[in-house]
């Protein structure tokens, strides 16, 4: 019984040990996810940005037509990155809604010269306010949301060339 | 202009953003609501510096949170409704000060227990050297 004792301290310390560096090899993920999935959208309503284009309201939302909802700024350099893609989502028949962060109308009228203009509404969400009611945590960050007003899926970061057809396969998904 | 782009990136970035929300760094005219904020404030993660507070974090998100938490206590919101409707959003980890519940329950009773576990050691350590 004793002699199995001594061995006591030196296993529970190969055992904290094995913790530690097991998660050290694979740290956690970094990326803070909202907890809105499968929750209808949030309650608001902003202005547009942009002179010629709507804002966006949760109303606008749950009319039976999937959108995406997507989270940018003109001062985001992975925006930047998206944008071809937001553009071959558009021509793949995707609605997509915006909310320009912490901006301003003539700097995301550039952005858009430059970049192309995939957006059906851009809201003004000047203090980031309507960003923190969806449990978005940065730019650029994406939502699914359902024919129902559902948020269905929120992709974080820039939409990647070869994240585009699973991204129209969901949105024909969640009518 | 490719090679200067790393350089002139954060530039770009510094200038294009608009200023900060009114109550990002002012402090409310009430100093009791004040104080309520910023005790809020030092207990809400930073959730793009992770490991800051934001009442100690410079992020653009940050600041636009501590608006957040002004704006709503001067509204006349509880602090404890303001971190119930972040935590609705963003899970426990935006918040630095966690509710007791089965995930969380070993972090708060593991310092107990292992005091527990200490005392009993000593008694019996010291017993068996008073023989």
């Amino acid at each position: 019984m004793k002699r199995w004792l001594i061995w006591l301290p030196f296993l529970l310390f190969a055992g904290i040990l094995w913790l530690v560096a097991s998660e050290m090899l694979s740290p956690e993920e970094r990326v803070v996810r909202s907890r809105l999935i499968d929750k209808p959208v949030p309650t608001f309503a902003l202005d547009g940005i942009v002179p010629g284009k709507p804002g966006v309201s949760s109303t606008d939302f749950g009319s039976g037509e999937p959108r995406l909802l997507n989270v940018f700024a003109s001062w985001c350099v992975p925006c930047i990155a998206e944008a071809p893609q937001l553009m071959a989502l558009k021509r793949a028949g995707v609605r997509i809604d915006a909310i320009a962060i912490r901006d301003r109308p003539d700097a995301v009228r550039r952005f858009l010269a430059r970049n192309g203009d995939p957006y059906a509404t851009i809201g003004d969400d000047r203090t980031s306010r309507v960003q923190l009611s969806l449990g978005s945590s940065g730019v650029p960050e994406t939502f699914l949301i359902d024919g129902r007003g559902r948020i269905v899926r929120q992709h974080i970061g820039d939409i990647r060339a070869d994240e585009v057809a699973d991204l129209v396969a969901a949105v024909r998904a969640a009518r | 202009m490719t090679r200067w782009l790393p350089i002139l990136a954060p530039m770009l970035i510094a200038t294009a953003s608009p200023p900060a929300a009114h109550w990002a760094n002012t402090q409310l005219p009430d100093a009791r609501q004040e104080a309520q904020a910023k005790a809020l404030m030092e207990t809400l993660r930073c959730l793009v510096c992770q490991g800051q507070s934001i009442a100690d974090s410079d992020a653009d998100m940050a600041a636009d949170m501590r608006a957040l938490v002004r704006e709503r206590i001067a509204g006349g919101e509880r602090p404890d409704q303001i971190r119930a409707w972040l935590v609705e959003r963003y899970g426990d980890y935006v918040s630095y000060d966690p509710s007791f519940s089965a995930l969380t329950a070993p972090l708060w009773l593991a310092p107990i227990l292992l005091l527990v576990l200490g005392i009993v050691v000593a008694r019996l350590s010291f017993r068996r050297k008073r023989r």
